[in-house]
């Protein structure tokens, strides 16, 4: 099937475009950019996309899909539809579900159920340890060949250091970028929320930005010693950001992303005891929350993800320190992420890079996040002028635990292409 | 009661109704010294009641009222039994294990079945931040919540019964120097002490503790900051002791006992750098020779027990308030 897309304003920032031009695509691939079609290529469809923007599927490297193991908080199909509409193409999820994605067959589990559903892509990061137990490494040799795209070990402690030298070497043998999520247990003391001015109002266990820092400082020299790669989880701190942004001046193999949350919310926006903005690492002050969106155009973050994590009712329905810390997050990627070219601090395809061929590059996924010849026709259309308001009642997720209620957004996905294929469109008389 | 995930209004205005009357009672923070003054002024009304034969009056005749203690506690719930009582309500303990309420949604289905037995009242003891203000905003409209103490978030009316007994013996709070000593980190008292005296414009408010027991930004709050008692306690005209849980001593927060009273407990020496005629409280229960030397405790610039015989009238005093009956203390 050939499908042509006309007249959109295609932003590829990958290939440096970001002009009105046509894509055109044949099967599963895009087979050429540019005003007219290639030689004898015949549209099956043709897709007028005039004043609409053309991007790649965003790629999310991290969402939880409630599979395995906590399917009363959502499955693969609530989810996936979630991220197709929202423009997400690609998902990546992490080991922490139950049983651990540390066995081929957890992986082979969650292809399968991909491929039932038949909407995103989902991309497995495996467990680093067995059983995320922080003792035994897993068979990453096998893990690979199952498809897993990165290793692992959440937030899970460690037995010791050396078990970290071991598993880091180990990983960097056999090719894995490691995700690390940096945070020491200790220091963090079973916080909930930043250690500051409004966790001592509130009298509640609070995490020190040490707990990240000094995770960081920790896992460096490691690092170095071992040549692996790492990719830096769900930066919160500023000066974390720095820590690695030094680290990869003195060339070391790191890259970090943040989720959209920290790039908008604060410590003051849980004051309220509100358990929507509970999350993991905490939100943090004004003044990180600066740091990291400056961070985005000066080599401190590679990545905007979602950190999608969707929960039922009851988790949010406690008291703040027992409800469970995440936000459901896929609905809200791209419409923050668009916000922060409304807000002047990226331009339009800086956005776009943050969460397609920045992403991609991090994953070592070459055909994705990007729209050029011969690239794999993952895409999305949106209309950048459509206003709306933010309702997570309406969300296509199992999740509606987000703190962005009542926020105005501006921008909304009208198509969804996965491989070639339209996975998601609009009803376009819909509001 | 209410299924809903989105936050309601802030603390402060969410413990007003429409008249700017008091509705719940979750934490000092946010209210106005006005509104502070009357629970004092209405807690003087009701201290002469204590002191009649007939000790009861008729204002909540015909209320129900739940004491919920999801954590245990004597001296509390006895003053809010007997405060209840004392105003002819129907006052029913509940004291709720806190293993029973492990997952969070035992605690809103726990108020779901006492809502349903028509109570106008719950008075709540939880060992978590936050945990009245979450019930306050999931109850029924014409509930109250009262917080007998969230974790290491409020305990409001010990807050106001302090600041009531500090005002008997000094009335210008104004001219006041007051010093809150030891465990402020895990300590709900301190923090809704702090805002009480704060609101009432006291001159000025101290903390002294080492950095361990201190939280972070504590200077934030409105106090001055001391870690040795020579210099805290220096021209003090109140000094209130923490309780010092025996637990702290495991976590590292302290090396020992021992080194902790040497440094930060009050006996008659370290006292002396307060002024002459400073007074002594504590919000009980006192661990004599951790904090606090007996005799100090027992000492004649100690209003402890005073403390104790005021918690009941400051009780009454915002139960009445909350709803909505002030009138009557008088008689």
């Amino acid at each position: 099937m050939n499908i042509s897309i006309v007249n959109g304003h295609v932003v590829d920032p990958a290939n440096g475009v970001d002009a009105v031009t046509s894509l055109f695509i044949s099967e599963d691939r895009i087979v050429h950019v540019g005003a007219t079609a290639p030689d004898g290529f015949v549209a099956d469809q043709q897709l007028d996309a005039a004043g609409k923007l053309v991007i790649p599927g965003l790629i999310d490297l991290s969402a939880r899909l409630g599979e395995p193991g906590f399917e009363y908080k959502a499955d693969i199909d609530s989810e996936s539809l979630a991220a197709v509409s929202a423009g997400i193409t690609t998902l990546c999820c992490p080991p922490d579900t139950s049983p651990v994605i540390d066995a081929p067959a957890e992986i082979e589990f969650i292809e399968q159920r991909q491929e039932e559903v038949g909407l995103a892509r989902i991309k497995v990061i495996a467990a680093l340890t067995q059983g995320l137990k922080g003792s035994q490494l897993t068979e990453m040799a096998a893990l690979k060949d199952a498809g897993c795209i990165g290793v692992s070990n959440v937030f899970a402690a460690f037995a010791n250091g050396n078990v970290i030298r071991s598993a880091l070497a180990y990983a960097a043998s056999h090719d894995l970028t490691i995700f690390i999520h940096p945070e020491d247990l200790d220091l963090a003391n079973g916080g909930c929320v930043h250690e500051g001015a409004v966790a001592t109002r509130l009298g509640l266990p609070a995490m020190p930005e040490a707990a990240e820092t000094a995770a960081i400082g920790y896992i460096l020299p490691i690092l170095k010693l071992t040549g692996a790669r790492a990719h830096f989880c769900r930066l919160s701190t500023g000066e974390g950001m720095n820590m690695i942004r030094r680290a990869r001046i003195d060339g070391l193999k790191v890259s970090a992303d943040v989720c959209a949350h920290q790039l908008f919310l604060t410590e003051m926006d849980a004051s309220d005891f509100n358990p929507l903005c509970h999350t993991r690492p905490p939100l943090r002050t004004q003044r990180d929350k600066e740091a990291l969106r400056k961070g985005l155009t000066s080599n401190g973050i590679d990545a905007i993800c979602s950190d999608h994590q969707p929960h039922e009712l009851d988790a949010k329905l406690a008291p703040f320190a027992v409800t469970e810390p995440g936000i459901s997050a896929l609905e809200t990627l791209l419409p923050l992420t668009l916000r922060l070219v409304e807000e002047g601090v990226l331009s339009r395809p800086q956005a776009v890079a943050q969460i397609t061929c920045n992403p991609a590059r991090i994953l070592g996924l070459d055909d994705l996040g990007h729209l050029g010849a011969g690239a794999t026709a993952d895409l999305c259309i949106i209309d950048p002028d459509t206003e709306w308001e933010c309702q997570p009642a309406t969300f296509h997720s199992r999740g509606k635990n987000s703190p962005f209620a009542g926020w105005p957004f501006r921008g909304t996905v009208t198509h969804t292409f996965v491989g070639g294929e339209l996975v998601y469109e609009t009803n376009v008389s819909a509001p | 009661m209410s299924n809903t995930l989105q936050p309601g209004p802030l603390p402060a205005s969410m413990q007003l109704d429409d008249n700017g009357k008091l509705r719940h009672f979750l934490t000092i923070e946010g209210l106005s010294a006005t509104l502070l003054t009357e629970i004092l002024d209405v807690a003087e009304s009701f201290s002469v009641v204590a002191t009649q034969p007939v000790k009861k009056v008729p204002l909540l005749r015909g209320k129900t009222i739940f004491n919920l203690f999801f954590e245990p506690s004597t001296r509390t719930r006895t003053t809010f039994e007997l405060a209840a009582k004392r105003l002819s309500a129907d006052v029913m303990n509940m004291n709720i294990s806190t293993s029973a309420t492990s997952k969070g949604e035992s605690l809103l289905d726990t108020l779901r079945n006492l809502e349903a037995m028509y109570s106008d009242m719950f008075v709540v003891r939880h060992a978590d931040s936050g945990a009245a203000q979450l019930i306050a905003r999931h109850v029924a409209p014409h509930v109250s919540v009262i917080n007998a103490g969230d974790g290491r978030h409020a305990h409001p009316t010990q807050a106001m019964l302090d600041v009531f007994t500090i005002r008997r013996h000094k009335p210008d709070l104004t001219a006041l120097r007051v010093a809150i000593v030891g465990d402020i980190l895990h300590s709900r008292v301190a923090r809704s002490q702090i805002h009480a005296l704060n609101t009432l414009n006291t001159g000025e408010v101290r903390v002294i503790a080492p950095k361990t027991l201190l939280p972070e930004n504590v200077e934030q709050l409105g106090v001055q900051v001391y870690h040795s008692m020579a210099q805290g306690l220096k021209d003090v005209d109140v000094v209130i002791m923490l309780r010092l849980q025996r637990e702290r001593m495991t976590g590292a927060l302290l090396p020992s006992e021992h080194e902790f009273f040497r440094l930060y407990g009050l006996d008659e020496a370290a006292l002396a750098y307060a002024k002459p005629d400073a007074i002594v409280m504590h919000p009980g229960p006192a661990n004599r020779g951790v904090e606090i030397a007996s005799s100090v405790a027992d000492g004649p610039r100690s209003v402890i027990l005073e403390q104790v015989s005021n918690g009941l009238a400051i009780r009454m005093a915002v139960m009445s308030m909350c709803l909505g009956a002030t009138g009557g203390g008088k008689g």
